[in-house]
């Protein structure tokens, strides 16, 4: 197959981005979004070119490491990843335009490679159970029901990429937040620390710059782990819950 | 020179008890004195910092990846052994650890073993503290299922997701101490040398991805949770940055590495479609439950549609050679006996190089939603690289290069030959002998950062006290010196061929000659094609950019230079061991059935590695292996 790209080309955080145009001749319609790039990428070497600066790690959907958005849609066309996007879906001749993931608290650090230590900063402010090793209980002794057990799991699915943010017009990163404050909150482990977490959590996601949730869905709809934009309420009423009691005084 | 493992005197299953009944200890007053490093945040890296800061060290952790949540770990899909015995089905620790050491094929040590499973009950209990959201029956309480080779149910599971769940638990608490000011964290920063002072290991020498500054780091002690080296090969289920260049740089410092041939091969492995392939995907094992493999009986019948293959004409290979384990029978011979089948021109797919793996029997015993709620997500991978649905046609499965067994030799104490230098997880090569069990590598993982290292790491600190490592040692800035010169000297080469070019090149080579059979005459051919390339690598590398902020095609470059070192060393190590054991299978060592076989006489040892400089033959220092409980005996799974 053969595609025209536009690429976004920046080469530090410093200085400004351009869109450049490259040919990507020869691909194999089996090939991954990514592998194309790294054809790209040869070829682009053997014309003293520097080759496109992008992130992937794991290369099977579950690291969240890749940060392209592409045709405006953060891990482009169907539900998945980057790695998971293969060539055939595309038609032969099709122009694509590739841009790193956009969220101002994103800053882009080279062509398509942002920085999300934001959402690092983010579950540092809340998203962890304290405890210690070696004092926990039998894994048996407290029973967790199997459709609760099921629901963190769905919320926890989350692979912290950050498309959420970058799709949504607001910049808001509630889907994220949303997914780590459900999963502790709906285990019996992770109870006592329920409002304490909500409240840094969401604090520390206003503070990063992210915007707030207007119900657009974006988030939901390029989620690679289908975490369901439902978790974004149970998140507000936990938040509205926590806030009274620290505006009434209780302990938090 | 002679290697002390250093394993404690008494019985077997008191040694683990009584080491900790004796163990130093360093007082909460003098952890805080103690500056540790840990390079790498996968299950080992980020379960040990979170452990030894919240003990009240200084911990300063390093990562390649933008976050440490984004670890290798993450991938791992099947689940994670425990000897609960929540079945009620006859398992003990005792079962476990001899399951480990049979499926190790007699190549681990007893005692080290024998703590991994002491410990693997106490992981569960910590992960679930953690919220890890472990799969649970109605009853609320926790689920197992039986996995590769096990006979009894004690792997625990979440969803097709537990590594990145368990991961995901060990980043939390390692967030929370991050949070607290007791460990500083530094992704997106490379290891790419170890600081020797007066022979112990003091510090490390990195490289910011994205500025390129290359600095050094002093500590009280190293720890290295740098994962395995299975990138080797180019193509493997790795993800794309793993690399042996920690282990590899330590090694070139004198650390020893340990049976560095012992290479897993995983069997349900998505095949190799083409040339483009940047890496291959595993289909997590658990699959094996309850899909069947098979080939066409006749080669004729590889091109046909699986469908119209009447069962008479199918050949369950696995069913019909070992028939206790069937479709369970462990990893190394599940492979080999896929590529046999290939072999024979039985395979299917492109390039014959595939098997089925067939769900029809279990659709039609447990209904297609069982299977959808078991194994839905690796359906859906599979439909979306391959296009095809295995709900309605057979998956079609081939082994890939998955894990690593080999790594830096470590004593009981996880300590290397170099003092203080500290190896974990994937990166030692203590616990899997020449095979790794299915679920076993979450469990390693975990136990040496949970609960070995905060117990044996007092042994080296307390010889320490009032022996602060000064930075400005002169060690420090000629590491730095070294490390610059040599990237620098990558960046001069100025030729005409990418990473990729030799990177491929090289893992073309591995796998033909030290893959999944080895033979004496493709071992010495494959040294000297490795030894041809990698003079070609440093003549005609074209690599483009500078040492100054992100070039990914640098780091690449480091990583692969010292693979192209380093795959001579595992031909090597292949080469001396003239036997069959596990993953290891020299063409000339089997039975007439062709299943392994091994030299108990003249090859149950564990085979440890000097580095003697450019060019030079490292030297072999063997560590003989002593079996006191189990008796060792020929693995059967028939």
């Amino acid at each position: 197959m053969k595609f025209h790209l536009k690429v976004w080309r920046q080469k530090d955080p410093k200085s400004p981005g351009r869109l450049e145009d490259y040919e990507a001749d020869n691909i194999p319609a089996d090939a991954s979004f990514l592998e194309m790039l790294d054809i790209v990428n040869a070829g682009l070497t053997g014309k003293n070119i520097e080759p496109i600066q992008f992130e992937s790690d794991c290369r099977e959907g579950i690291c969240g490491n890749c940060s392209l958005t592409i045709n405006g849609v953060p891990h482009g066309p169907g539900r998945g990843t980057t790695c998971q996007l293969y060539m055939r879906k595309f038609r032969d001749g099709d122009t694509i335009t590739i841009e790193p993931f956009r969220a101002d608290p994103f800053p882009v650090q080279r062509d398509l490679v942002v920085n999300r230590a934001a959402f690092d900063r983010i579950i540092q402010a809340g998203g962890f159970i304290s405890e210690r090793s070696g004092s926990a209980p039998d894994a048996n002794s407290v029973p967790i029901p199997k459709t609760t057990a099921d629901e963190a799991m769905d919320a926890a699915a989350c692979i912290g990429c950050g498309a959420c943010a970058a799709a949504c017009p607001n910049g808001s990163a509630m889907l994220f937040v949303s997914a780590k404050v459900a999963h502790l909150g709906l285990l019996p482990q992770g109870k006592p620390e329920k409002d304490r977490r909500v409240l840094g959590m969401v604090r520390q996601m206003d503070q990063e710059g992210f915007g707030n949730c207007s119900n657009y869905y974006a988030c939901e709809a390029v989620c690679p782990a289908n975490v369901p934009a439902a978790f974004i309420a149970r998140m507000n009423r936990e938040f509205t819950a926590a806030s009274a009691k620290e505006m009434a005084g209780l302990p938090v | 020179m002679t290697l002390d493992s250093k394993i404690p005197a008494g019985p077997l299953e008191r040694k683990w008890t009584d080491y900790k009944n004796n163990a130093k200890l360093v007082s909460p007053a003098n952890k805080r004195k103690f500056e540790l490093i840990v390079v790498g945040s996968g299950l080992a890296g980020a379960s040990a910092a979170a452990t030894l800061a919240e003990q009240g060290y200084k911990v300063k952790c390093f990562c390649y990846q933008d976050s440490p949540r984004r670890a290798h770990s993450i991938a791992a899909q099947g689940g994670i052994n425990a000897a609960k015995n929540y079945q009620n089905d006859g398992d003990s620790v005792y079962r476990l650890f001899y399951d480990t050491i049979k499926g190790g094929d007699f190549r681990s040590r007893e005692a080290n073993v024998h703590r991994l499973a002491e410990v693997s009950v106490d992981i569960i209990d910590q992960c679930v503290a953690q919220g890890v959201p472990f799969a649970r029956e109605y009853g609320g309480l926790l689920a197992n299922r039986s996995f590769g080779g096990a006979q009894v149910s004690r792997t625990f599971y979440a969803r097709g997701q537990t590594g990145q769940q368990l991961l995901l638990g060990a980043y939390s608490g390692l967030s929370h101490q991050i949070a607290l000011g007791a460990v500083k964290m530094f992704p997106r920063t490379e290891m790419l040398d170890l600081v020797l002072v007066d022979g112990h290991a003091k510090g490390i020498v990195v490289r910011d991805l994205n500025t390129g500054e290359i600095t050094s780091h002093a500590g009280d002690a190293v720890l290295l949770c740098t994962g395995g080296y299975g990138n080797v090969f180019y193509l493997s289920t790795n993800a794309r940055g793993c690399n042996v260049s920690a282990t590899y740089r330590a090694h070139k410092r004198g650390a020893l590495f340990a049976n560095p041939c012992f290479t897993q091969i995983h069997p349900t492995c998505i095949p190799v479609g083409g040339d483009y392939q940047s890496k291959l995907t595993l289909m997590s094992e658990s699959l094996r439950n309850d899909g069947r493999i098979w080939v066409p009986k006749r080669k004729e019948d590889c091109g046909k549609d699986p469908s119209s293959i009447p069962e008479a004409d199918r050949d369950y290979f696995l069913e019909r050679k070992y028939p206790s384990y069937g479709n369970l029978a462990p990893r190394d011979i599940s492979s080999r006996s896929a590529k046999e089948a290939c072999d024979e021109g039985r395979g299917v797919g492109p390039g014959g190089l595939g098997v089925y793996l067939d769900f029809a029997e279990a659709i039609g015993r447990l209904g297609r939603k069982t299977i959808e709620e078991r194994y839905g997500n690796l359906f859906e991978m599979y439909e979306n690289i391959t296009g095809e649905n295995a709900y309605e046609r057979p998956m079609r499965i081939y082994p890939a290069v998955h894990y690593t067994m080999g790594g830096l030799w470590v004593d009981y104490n996880l300590m290397s030959n170099i003092p203080g230098l500290h190896v974990l997880g994937e990166a030692n090569f203590s616990d899997h002998g020449a095979n790794r069990l299915g679920a076993s590598a979450l469990m390693q993982g975990l136990a040496d950062g949970y609960f070995v290292i905060p117990y044996t790491l007092g042994g080296y600190l307390t010889t320490q006290f009032g022996k602060k490592t000064d930075p400005s040692h002169p060690a420090f800035e000629s590491t730095v010196r070294e490390v610059k010169s040599r990237v620098q000297s990558l960046l001069d080469i100025k030729g005409t061929r990418t990473v990729d070019h030799f990177h491929r090149t090289l893992g073309l080579i591995m796998w033909d000659y030290c893959g999944m059979a080895r033979s004496r005459e493709g071992l010495t051919g494959a040294i000297e094609k490795i030894q041809k390339l990698r003079a070609e690598f440093w003549s005609d590398l074209r690599l483009l950019g500078g040492s100054a902020g992100i070039n990914m095609e640098l780091e690449r470059a480091g990583r692969v230079a010292d693979f192209l070192e380093f795959g001579e060393l595992m031909c090597l190590d292949a080469l001396v061991r003239d036997e069959s054991c596990g993953g290891h299978f020299r063409t000339e060592h089997q039975t007439p059935e062709g299943e392994a076989l091994r030299n108990d006489q003249d090859f149950s040892f564990v085979s440890a590695w000097k580095y003697e400089g450019e060019g030079k033959t490292p030297t072999l220092v063997k560590e003989p292996l002593a079996y006191e409980q189990v008796k060792l005996s020929t693995r059967s799974y028939k």
